[in-house]
């Protein structure tokens, strides 16, 4: 099994550092999907419904293939025909400019025979809801997991505590939308993609359009943001490879900001009750969940009941919904920001009821020794002590308050490839098939091959995003540096002794008499610099084929966060002023991109908690905030202060730190909230008339 | 029918035609090619097209072409002088003011018209300035920190 060097031996790895390809992004070169224009390229675009379900009977294109720059319009897109979101594919049309596109899609008239339909989870569940597939109920089949005996183990407990609670669905609204641009070169396809996938983009895309993977390339250099919604390859793209095939060619074809709103993904929402129970002494012993939710017209709503906590006892019951609304995908630690924000607020009940400080009962029932300290050193540096004692006790109209929540992620590391050439001059070339989705993969890349080689990062050429290039897996799950930083580890690793080889047969000397030093090469008493040792090569350079192997990385992070709030009883606005994290990821490759990770996962924590709500019009089934205008994220007033703790776990090797820390933040506010004003919301988003709401009930 | 323009971009003067209901953003990058400014959105809400004209930060998606006859635009490919970066630009790098990047350009030209006006800027202030400008992975807290970098290297 192979090991990374130690910690005090590394010279990149682990130290602050920027990313290599910081200056082409902060000059305007770097090149988003967006941004590609290729010669002779057409602007494609895709009429979407407006009604929520329905049956496709005429589409009229006359007046659309009139307009001046028109070049091609489809209407054979839709697979069935049979409508169920309003954001569904009618027709699309491929034109020489982006404002005779706009007029010709507004010039398609449709006409659809309309159905029922039913947008929201609650109405959805009624029987008498009209169904969303014509075979099936709208509540499918529970999924029920259980352990212990939990009728029992309520009886034995001397607590017990009970609440709903709901989380609305939050949609991606990555900054760039969803898109390709394809050209065909004969039979073959290439689809420049802002995607998570390059690879998995190749073989969906193919699988759309019946043809061979083998004939599909998929790359993308920069991509605009995905947390999840980009992990697969888009029905658009396979939309504008066939404009591009009708045209004759080349098609950039983006969605609009409401189609990516309405059509590409989101977070469930959820409907949670839980009842949880404990003895005097402060051990949970028993859990009893059911939950609901929609996927749209898909499934996906379920909660990560229990989260983190040890309860012997429990039942969690979950039921996906199908409602008249845009399919969900995959949205950073799914399921998980929904769980803490339930169970780290029953966490905090069960303490009121105990007389117990939540910290205590936390350390009484987490099993995981990492974030036993954790829990520790958050709580020292947010200054849990100085709390408020009685909740909402405050004297003024603004009431502060501090709260806590935990992280939990299981993922590890897995299959991915990489090849790497070193040149006569000295430079390493290394690609690999994985992405840089703003992480910052493609940083480490360069980072972990300059450290194993002992050569400055600038000689290292990172090249990834590119379907060509040898295969890694999808930018999801938190598993990209985990499997990307051993394979390019084990890559660089043979590098070296190919080099060792190649030096050891032009001087005649054994393979073992050949030293490396941190940056240089000693060999029959004399000294070798890098490129001294690379002008060994002569016309071939040296290749070599490496991937992922045991012992460099781990699954499984822990993580806590605390979080202080203003909540003016006034006007119902919270302000979330400062938020302590406590995170491992195992091996940090680059604290500065790790640091900017967890900020990001807080920041969009912040979001989901106070502001991300998408609301669906009950009567015309559309949605109604599909624009940044009514569906508000946090902006930089919103950003609180933030301490990030990165605990320190290098032996474990790299564990990916993209989702962990978005997973707490609502339910850390949340608490926070509760002893801010000592009335608890069961709702998010937490918005001020929620605040209001609840602070009136309290009166009343 | 086409109107006339005579427009001068990061230095350059350009004369073209322009259908009166293209957009400064689309003239920009699909007439010009210079696609630094991106198009985050249509409704003028998250400031990823942010672009000077005659030095004031505007959103160019909420301008037509033919509104800017005669007059002045930098983007972001117009801060760098001789291959150096504008200190902002350094900013953004150095202090990781950005993740994917998407949002990066507008960021640095809302922040550039403020550290115009105000050179030594709290931090509330330039947190106000850039309130019109969304990072989706969300990197405010970085971003901050560029802008003081840049503040800091003007003043020096």
């Amino acid at each position: 099994m192979s090991s990374w060097k130690p910690l005090d031996k590394m010279t990149i790895l682990s130290h602050y550092y920027p990313r290599i390809e910081g200056p082409e992004k902060v000059s305007g070169i770097a090149r988003y999907t967006y941004d590609l224009q290729l010669p002779g390229m057409l602007y494609g675009g895709i009429l979407t419904s407006n009604v929520a379900a329905g049956k496709i009977v005429k589409v009229d294109t006359t007046r659309a293939k009139q307009v001046p720059g028109v070049r091609v319009v489809l209407t054979d897109i839709h697979p069935t025909g049979t409508i169920r979101f309003a954001g569904e594919e009618i027709a699309a049309v491929a034109a020489t400019t982006p404002q005779a596109l706009e007029e010709a899609l507004r010039n398609i008239s449709v006409e659809i025979e309309k159905n029922a339909f039913v947008v929201s989870t609650e109405d959805a569940m009624k029987p008498t809801a009209p169904r969303v597939f014509a075979d099936r109920e709208n509540v499918r089949k529970p999924r029920v997991r259980e352990e212990g005996d939990v009728e029992d183990a309520f009886r034995k407990a001397d607590v017990v505590v009970e609440a709903e609670f709901r989380t609305a669905t939050q949609v991606h609204a990555c900054l760039e939308v969803h898109g390709s641009v394809v050209h065909w070169e004969g039979d073959e396809l290439i689809i420049y993609d802002s995607t998570q996938a390059v690879h998995g983009v190749r073989k969906d895309v193919a699988s759309f359009l019946d043809i061979s993977p083998r004939k599909v390339r998929t790359v993308c250099v920069h991509m605009g943001g995905g947390f999840g919604s980009k992990l697969r390859g888009g029905r658009y793209t396979a939309i504008a490879a066939k404009l591009a095939k009708a045209a004759n060619a080349p098609v950039k074809l983006m969605l609009t900001r409401r189609q990516d709103f309405e059509s590409v993904g989101n977070r469930p929402d959820s409907i949670q009750k839980i009842k949880i129970g404990a003895t005097k002494d402060g051990r949970l012993i028993a859990m009893d969940a059911v939950s609901y939710g929609s996927g749209g017209i898909s499934g996906g709503a379920r909660v990560r009941l229990p989260h983190v906590y040890k309860i012997p006892n429990w039942r969690y019951v979950h039921h996906d919904v199908y409602t008249n609304a845009g399919p969900a995908r995959p949205f950073r630690a799914p399921g998980s920001p929904q769980a803490a924000f339930s169970m780290d607020q029953l966490m905090d009940m069960v303490a009121e009821k105990l007389n117990m400080d939540p910290l205590e009962l936390r350390l009484k029932n987490d099993p995981n020794p990492t974030r036993q300290k954790e829990w520790r050193l958050g709580a020292q540096k947010i200054g849990w002590q100085n709390r408020n004692r009685k909740p909402g006790s405050d004297a003024g109209p603004v009431k502060r308050g501090i709260g806590m929540a935990a992280s939990v992620w299981m993922t590890g590391g897995r299959d991915t490839k990489a090849m790497l050439r070193i040149y006569p001059d000295g430079h390493v070339e290394v690609r690999c098939g994985t992405q840089d989705i703003g992480t910052g993969t493609r940083t480490y890349v360069a980072s972990v091959t300059a450290e194993e080689l002992g050569i400055p990062l600038k000689k290292v050429i990172p090249l990834i995003g590119d379907s060509d290039y040898p295969y890694s897996g999808a930018s999801g799950g938190s598993t990209t540096a985990p499997s990307v930083a051993p394979a390019i580890k084990n890559t660089a690793d043979k590098a070296r002794e190919a080099l060792t080889e190649l030096i050891s047969d032009k001087l005649g000397v054994d393979a073992d008499e050949i030293q490396w030093k941190n940056n240089s090469i000693r060999v029959q008493n004399k000294t070798l610099s890098w490129e001294e040792a690379c002008a060994f090569i002569e016309d071939e350079p040296i290749e070599v084929h490496g991937k992922w192997t045991e012992g460099l990385s781990s699954a499984g992070v822990a993580g806590v966060q605390f979080a202080q709030v203003a909540v003016d009883t006034e006007t119902g606005q919270i302000q979330v002023e400062r938020v302590v994290a406590v995170h491992d990821c195992g091996l940090i490759l680059n604290r500065l991109t790790t640091e900017s990770q967890i900020n990001g996962g807080i920041i969009q924590g912040i979001s989901y908690a106070l502001l991300e709500e998408r609301w669906m019009d009950p009567t015309t089934g559309t949605m109604v905030n599909a624009n940044f205008q009514n569906y508000k994220i946090v902006g930089s007033r919103e950003t609180p202060e933030i301490e990030v703790i990165l605990y320190d776990e290098a032996e474990r090797g790299v564990i990916g730190i993209g989702e962990p820390p978005t997973i707490p933040t609502a339910g850390a506010i949340a608490n926070a909230v509760y002893n801010a004003i000592g009335v608890r919301l069961f709702t998010l988003p937490m918005t001020p008339d929620r605040v209001l709401e609840a602070l009136s009930q309290q009166r009343s | 029918m086409e109107v006339p323009i005579k427009v001068t971009v990061n230095g350059v003067l350009y004369e073209r035609e322009v259908e009166p209901r293209l957009l400064l953003v689309n003239f920009l990058r699909d007439v010009l090619d210079l696609t630094g400014t991106h198009v985050g959105c249509d409704t003028s809400s998250c400031g990823a097209c942010t672009v000077l004209l005659n030095g004031k930060a505007v959103k160019s998606c909420t301008i037509f072409a033919a509104q800017v006859d005669g007059a002045e635009i930098t983007t972001i490919e117009g801060l760098a002088r001789n291959g150096e970066l504008h200190p902002l630009q350094e900013g953004f790098w150095q202090e990781h003011g950005l993740q994917c990047g998407f949002c990066t350009p507008g960021m640095i030209m809302a922040a550039y018209q403020l550290l115009d006006e105000n050179p030594n800027p709290s931090e509330a202030e330039i947190r106000h300035a850039l309130e019109g400008n969304y990072c989706r992975c969300t990197g405010y807290h970085n971003i901050v920190k560029s802008v003081q970098y840049a503040a800091k290297k003007l003043n020096a």
